[in-house]
């Protein structure tokens, strides 16, 4: 639109929802019970810094150093601490690790609890009704749609998040990754893998 | 791998700020919010069921007024005669101006 396009005077009219959050931040800030520069650092760290290349770092560490791995497993919010990782709600981080007898899948069947601090904000498709109805009710044919299809003796263990305990899948290291850095292993893994709707990439 | 859009718009990243930062100063627990959020989605999704996009953001925004409405922190009176005063003030500023609200 341009600057003086005389049917349009005013500043352009932001959206309902739009208007409704400056409100509610008006409110808050003018009573001091919100800080406009943590909402600024908190804007920052989620679209800027933290997505799912970080779980991918947690996984890739996994694979590539037994040792951590168990630690991981044994206690998941400590050990991606060591990697500089922590969560904002204190929510406790729990690491789900694959099997050739076990594949893990992550729903939230209340609302969306996710593990933000590795992830990121979680994609449409976990918010949806659809999936938070049908994971727990039919894993086998909600992975098939995500194009999964498991070995028929691999069993599907489904883990419902809540607001206290986020999980994280660990998948299986895929086959010809003998080798690879820690670097190369953290591009195989997906975020999809990471909840357990998908599988990391082959190596090329 | 690259890292996905994590918003569609910018009032949904605002928001969600606004409710991690009134988590993180101790205004609510999480699992109060949760529990909130979780009633406003069950309401919703047994009228029409939810594609996880914009309508959970629009859910997530009710919940978070119904929140802040109970509590006091932000009276649904006051939220409403705020978003009216930031609608006129749009309305009231030459397009290229920076808006700002009187007083």
């Amino acid at each position: 639109m341009p600057h003086d396009d005389p049917d349009h005077p005013h500043s352009l009219l932001p959206s309902d929802p739009a208007l409704r959050v400056k409100a509610l931040e008006t409110i808050l800030t003018a009573k001091g019970l919100v800080d406009p520069a943590a909402l600024d650092a908190i804007l920052e760290t989620y679209e800027e810094k933290v997505g799912p290349h970080l779980g991918a770092r947690v996984v890739a560490r996994a694979w590539s150093d037994s040792a951590f791995r168990d630690r991981l497993l044994a206690d998941a919010t400590a050990a991606v601490a060591e990697l500089g990782i922590s969560g904002r709600q204190g929510e406790h981080v729990v690491a789900v690790e694959n099997t050739p007898e076990t594949h893990n899948m992550v729903v939230c069947t209340l609302c969306s609890c996710y593990p933000w601090p590795l992830l990121g904000i979680p994609p449409a498709w976990y918010k949806s009704d659809a999936y938070r109805a049908r994971a727990v009710r039919e894993p086998r044919k909600v992975l098939a749609e995500f194009g999964v299809a498991l070995p028929e003796g691999q069993r599907v263990r489904v883990w419902d998040s809540t607001a206290e305990v986020r999980y994280l899948v660990v998948p299986m290291r895929p086959e010809g990754s003998e080798g690879l850095d820690e670097a190369a292993l953290a591009a195989l893994v997906t975020r999809d893998s990471m909840i357990g709707t998908g599988l990391p990439e082959r190596p090329a | 791998m690259t890292t996905p859009a994590q918003f569609d718009e910018p009032w949904q990243a605002q928001l969600f700020a606004l409710t991690v930062a009134l988590n993180e100063a101790g205004h609510f627990g999480w699992t109060d919010w949760t529990a909130a959020f979780g009633a406003e989605l069950k309401a919703r999704g047994a009228v029409r069921e939810l594609d996880g996009g914009a309508d959970y953001w629009a859910a997530w925004l009710v919940a978070l007024e119904g929140l802040l409405d109970r509590s006091g922190m932000a009276a649904r009176g006051e939220a409403e005669r705020v978003r009216a005063d930031w609608e006129r003030a749009y309305l009231a500023t030459p397009h290229g101006q920076p808006v700002r609200l009187e007083g």
